[in-house]
């Protein structure tokens, strides 16, 4: 966490990621960029989600409905500042030469969506009998 | 007959596959803005759901705003420099908004 906040810093200091080591090769850069990218995609997948299951699921009880809603944009939230924080941290690696930083959070998140798909299938299932 | 610039040029063609990243993003940017306008007017349709849907119209611009600054950089040179953290960091807090303004609608 503390090292988190170390790197929210450097999210808006441009200046300081650029004074560290070199440049490496443009193309580490740009796959670095694509990366970032893709995780905002998955963070902009699941607020959709969360937006999807608001209006496309209104037969569930308010309380389900708004709880899953909210796990998935809480989920999308994570995923947005956690992509931008790994983006950092890579692209400051690769500046230093040092080797790329190791996450738990794909583990993490695939273990949650599990989760919230299990959770669907029951809470569909049970809100069809009810 | 061989054309000039294609000896530059990426034969990864990693700035044209990074420009069409930005572009995906900003289509599942578009599909978040789409279905926050549709929560907003669905049902009642009170102030504060219709001013987080605008607003969730105006993140879209910006994330828009902010990809075309991108792509065009990518587009003026063969060796573009990397992503600048407040582009990145725009980019990503953007999308938090965009979340906190889906909670709104959906509470």
């Amino acid at each position: 966490m503390i090292e988190f906040a170390r790197n929210a810093r450097l999210w808006f200091a441009p200046e300081e990621v650029r004074r560290e080591g070199s440049t490496p090769d443009y193309r580490f850069s740009l796959a670095n960029e694509r990366t970032f990218l893709a995780w905002l995609r998955t963070a902009l997948a699941l607020i959709g989600g969360g937006f999807a299951v608001d209006q496309f699921l209104p037969d569930l009880r308010w309380g389900w409905r708004v709880g899953l809603a909210l796990a998935l944009l809480a989920a999308g939230v994570l995923c947005a500042l956690r992509a931008v924080n790994h983006w950092v941290r890579c692209e400051r690696a690769m500046r230093r030469g040092e080797d790329l930083p190791v996450s738990r959070f794909p583990a993490l998140l695939g273990l949650v969506i599990a989760v919230v798909a299990v959770a669907m299938v029951v809470v569909v299932l049970v809100g069809w009998e009810g | 007959m061989t054309p000039e610039p294609a000896a530059d040029r990426d034969p990864g063609l990693q700035p044209e596959r990074t420009r069409l990243a930005w572009r995906r993003t900003t289509l599942s940017g578009t599909v978040v803005a789409v279905l926050a306008a549709k929560t907003a007017l669905h049902g009642g349709a009170s102030p504060a759901a219709v001013t987080a849907g605008a607003l969730c119209c105006v993140l879209w611009l910006c994330f828009l705003r902010i990809a075309h600054r991108r792509i065009r950089h990518l587009a003026s040179t063969n060796r573009p420099s990397s992503l600048g953290p407040p582009y990145a960091t725009a980019a990503a807090l953007c999308t938090v908004a965009m979340a906190v303004c889906g909670a709104v609608l959906v509470f």
